[in-house]
């Protein structure tokens, strides 16, 4: 069935089933990889996008539900908050594998868009559907803060 | 991951002085008497020669280094990236010396040339990454590479600008003389690639490095993993390429007796169904397809060889051998029987470390390609590539130079990328035959499969005793480890030397303490679930058994756990400088710690680096938070500081979810875990904070992605200890707390 999704400010024609997870539909339909599979129940994080803003997790998100929403992947994001929290990430090197961190960078921006000054409980709270087997979890907070501090300067 | 040596072995700065504890010969024929074909094919791999063998030293650009015309300069590394840091150490060295600029560095994975790439810390006997030795294999290599091919580059452009050599100098990426001319890498590349290969190079001094020892160096690839750009094997885009999703045996040991997928079938977009020796493959256009399909085959199994224990059964069989005497001894020193029999005070306790998973963020996948040429080409994770190599040639009936490894980095690995089967990598390449190479195709494991798909640390049961003599000094210890082998029925079984195999008892048979009659012995045992080494191998369990019976022996003796320590340390001036570190940046029995919070401490030494850990924690309404790890280590040289924190961080953290939580169970033999919700690694909100300390030092670099997670779970403990009076013996502590 032929699904209209527009991610990152482009519509993307996709032939797939209404109940496939949006995951897989950003993934193998459209081709758009930074976006990752760690679980595929919600568990993990490494799938996470935005809807509207909104950060969820696309494994359990399905197309048809979609279908009308703004979707953003962390190959799209490039607002200031974004940019703000990729180069903090980078500058702190927080990234040992990386293979969570498309998911961590999406949930972080969210935050920050909503509490544009966390704490450490906010940080905790936010990002802890966000695993990270290298638990790089130490500097995930770092980087939060710091990109929170560029930002308010 | 892979065992560091045969025996205790110290890393030496030259490559000659890494001397092999064993030759290479003994290696081959000792891994060749398991009998198995891998280990002949392996014998037939080290026997490869690099083709510099024949005549003079080989060109840097044709083994380590490789300049593009456009400057691009790609560090071919024989180690793997895991998420460790590999490839940016090994970048490292070779930009230190040959003074790039890190702008025009990336780096390769490459495999298929044993003399080249053959692990030196392994005595050259096979190429692979493991045991914290990326480092220790890579220093003089690259550093050399990287030297020789700026000689090579300088002497390029003394030819061409016909000025002397001694006159140009090398940095950040360009050529220069006094004069004023310069060149780029490569304007020369092609000029400096038919220069002599230099055969005595000097290499920097220490005190010319601008890059080893750096604090300011970021990882080279550290941008691509902020914007989706770094590819991992399941991001790999090949035209009309299929994926497999795997249905594999519930139980470890059985095997398919037949399957019916003909609804399966029906669903546009299959590909196909087959059987292939592990499994069931679901062939379809996409992981969505396959994942449909798979839920309408059924399959029927065959357990007649099936491993049917639970996990109580298991340990229930453990603890009874424990109390048996051990089938064979790592370490006898005096009498430690006697001595304990003699003794005033006895101390006894019996440790149970449960199977862990590895859990790695990527589950595991594989994908082969025969291209147009024939060639084979295997993409993955290939920790061992060499063997991985020989295992596709050996299911396809391919030989070897038709196959080309692909090295692709993975979504980490801490252990579980290195089989001795090839597990994923088999099952890429027979369904890619089954299919009649018909298109591309990747096999992506579910985190189902790959949590359910074996090769965990294995579990273990540890008997210790010690004896205290009337005036309260340690005179007896005994340790008595009971569990499976990893190498056992392996390649690598060679490793297994007069019944030990050294994986299951490192860290406790060459425990450092002064203890006049110590006695450490092994049995291993035989049960199905397949078993492997998970980051910091037999440290995991030793390291908790020994640094928590310390503790209470040091109670037992009125003993203060850091002092006690260093006067037991005084012949290991490492883990002594360690722990002294440790514990003055801690402010350890001088600060004054919040109410309710406790120092625990611990010091261990793996893969030839020394660390030591003080857990600060709380126990608040039985629930065990650790506000902060003070940790000082001792790598030798420290090659990038910032990586060596980074992961001393990451294993505190994988250590302490594993002790706190992870816990791999089985029912009837069947797996009971299948998600992240079930086994559950450690999350940012239960994250302490870290404070990593490096001891100076020049002695040659160890590794690190290891030897900083074996102390967490004692430091931990020890303060648990104080915070309530419990000492937890049965581990993770969600279980060993209560019981
Ligand atoms: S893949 Fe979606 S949360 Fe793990
Ligand atoms: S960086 Fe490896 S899982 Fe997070």
């Amino acid at each position: 069935m032929e699904h209209v999704l527009k991610i990152n400010g482009q519509e993307h024609r996709v032939d797939v089933d209404p109940d496939q997870p949006l995951l897989w539909a950003i993934r193998d339909a459209v081709g758009l990889t930074g976006t990752k599979y760690g679980c595929g129940v919600a568990q993990c994080g490494a799938c996470t996008v935005h809807l509207n803003g909104v950060p969820v997790r696309s494994c359990q998100t399905f197309v048809e539900d979609a279908v009308g929403a703004e979707i953003t992947t962390i190959e799209g994001i490039g607002d200031k908050v974004a940019t703000a929290v990729q180069e903090a990430w980078a500058d702190l090197d927080v990234p040992q594998c990386g293979y969570c961190q498309s998911g961590q960078i999406m949930s972080a921006a969210a935050l920050l868009s909503e509490t544009p000054k966390p704490t450490d409980a906010d940080i905790d709270s936010a990002m802890s559907g966000n695993l990270c087997r290298c638990a790089t979890y130490q500097r995930i907070r770092g980087a939060i803060h710091e990109a929170a501090k560029r930002l308010e300067a | 991951m892979l065992p560091k040596k045969l025996q205790a072995m110290n890393f030496a700065a030259s490559e000659s002085s890494v001397a092999p504890t064993l030759s290479r010969r003994g290696f081959l024929i000792s891994a060749a008497a398991t009998a198995t074909g891998l280990a002949i094919g392996y014998q037939v791999l080290g026997a490869k020669a690099s083709a510099g063998a024949a005549g003079g030293p080989l060109s840097p650009f044709a083994s380590y280094v490789e300049i593009s015309e456009d400057g691009v300069v790609t560090v071919l590394s024989s180690q793997f990236e895991m998420g460790q840091g590999a490839y940016h150490g090994l970048a490292t060295l070779v930009v230190e010396e040959l003074g790039a600029n890190w702008d025009q560095v990336t780096v390769r994975g490459v495999s298929a040339n044993n003399d080249l790439y053959g692990n030196l810390a392994w005595g050259g006997v096979a190429q692979g990454s493991g045991g914290s030795t990326s480092m220790a294999t890579s220093w003089d290599r690259y550093r050399k590479a990287g030297a020789a091919a700026r000689e090579m580059l300088i002497a390029a452009a003394a030819q061409s600008w016909g000025v002397p050599a001694a006159e140009i100098s090398v940095k950040e990426g360009v050529v220069s003389h006094a004069s004023g001319r310069s060149a780029g890498f490569g304007a020369l590349v092609k000029a400096a690639a038919s220069q002599p290969v230099p055969t005595d190079i000097a290499l920097k001094a220490p005190s010319e490095w601008t890059e080893i020892g750096s604090e300011s160096t970021k990882r080279y690839d550290r941008v691509g993993k902020t914007n989706g750009a770094q590819d991992f094997t399941i991001d790999v885009k090949l035209p009309g390429m299929l994926t497999a999703v795997m249905i594999h045996p519930p139980k470890f040991g059985a095997t398919v007796a037949g399957f019916d997928a003909a609804e399966a079938k029906q669903i546009a977009g299959v590909h196909d169904v087959i059987a292939i020796p592990r499994g069931v493959a679901v062939v379809a256009k996409d992981m969505w397809t396959a994942l449909k399909a798979r839920d309408l085959v059924t399959v029927s199994w065959d357990e007649s060889q099936a491993e049917t224990r639970g996990i109580d059964e298991i340990f229930t069989e453990y603890r009874a051998l424990a109390e048996q005497a051990p089938t064979a001894m790592a370490r006898n020193d005096g009498d430690a029987a006697a001595a304990i029999g003699a003794a005033e005070t006895v101390l006894e306790a019996t440790y149970e470390f449960p199977f862990l998973a590895h859990a790695a963020l990527e589950p595991l996948n594989a994908i082969a390609h025969r291209d147009a040429d024939g060639v084979l080409n295997i993409y993955g994770g290939h920790q061992i590539p060499d063997l991985y190599h020989y295992i596709v040639s050996q299911v396809t009936e391919t030989p070897m130079e038709q196959i080309r490894m692909v090295i692709m980095k993975t979504g980490g690995g801490f252990g579980r990328r290195a089989v001795g089967d090839g597990d994923v990598v088999a099952e890429a390449a027979m369904i890619a035959r089954a299919i009649g190479y018909a298109a591309p195709v990747k096999v992506q494991w579910t985190r189902e499969n790959d949590m359910r798909g074996g090769r965990y640390r294995p579990a273990y049961v540890h008997k210790m005793r010690a004896g205290l003599d009337k005036d309260g000094k340690l005179v007896g210890f005994e340790n008595h480890i009971v569990g499976q082998s990893i190498v056992a029925g392996t390649p690598f079984e060679g490793l297994i030397q007069n019944g030990i195999d050294q994986t299951s008892v490192e860290g406790a048979s060459n425990q450092p303490y002064a203890i006049p009659n110590v006695a450490v012995g092994l049995t291993t045992t035989d049960v199905k679930v397949p078993v492997l080494w998970w980051r910091a191998v037999g440290s995991t369990h030793t390291a908790y058994a020994v640094e928590t019976f310390m503790d209470e022996i040091i109670e037992a003796t009125g003993g203060d756990p850091v002092q006690y320590r260093l006067d037991l340390l005084k012949d290991h001036p490492r883990h002594a400088g360690v722990l002294k570190l440790a514990a003055e940046k801690a402010g350890y029995g001088k600060k004054a710690l919040p109410e309710g919070h406790y120092h625990g401490v611990s010091v261990h030494e793996s893969f030839a680096s020394y660390v030591a850990e003080i857990a600060e924690v709380s126990v608040e309404g039985g629930e065990v938070v650790v506000h902060k790890v003070t940790a000082a280590v001792d790598v030798g040289t420290a090659i990038n500081p910032d990586t060596i924190k980074a992961q001393v961080e990451g294993g505190v953290g994988f250590g302490l979810g594993s002790v706190l939580q992870e816990d791999l169970t089985l029912t009837q033999g069947a797996v009971d875990q299948g998600n992240y919700d079930s086994y559950m690694p450690l999350r940012i909100d239960q994250m302490p904070e870290i404070d990593v300390h490096i001891v100076e030092s020049d002695a040659p670099p160890t590794g690190i992605g290891e030897p900083g997670l074996p102390p967490i779970g004692p430091a931990v403990a020890n303060a648990v200890y104080r915070a309530t009076g419990t000492r937890v013996r049965i581990l993770p502590f969600a279980k060993g707390m209560v019981a």
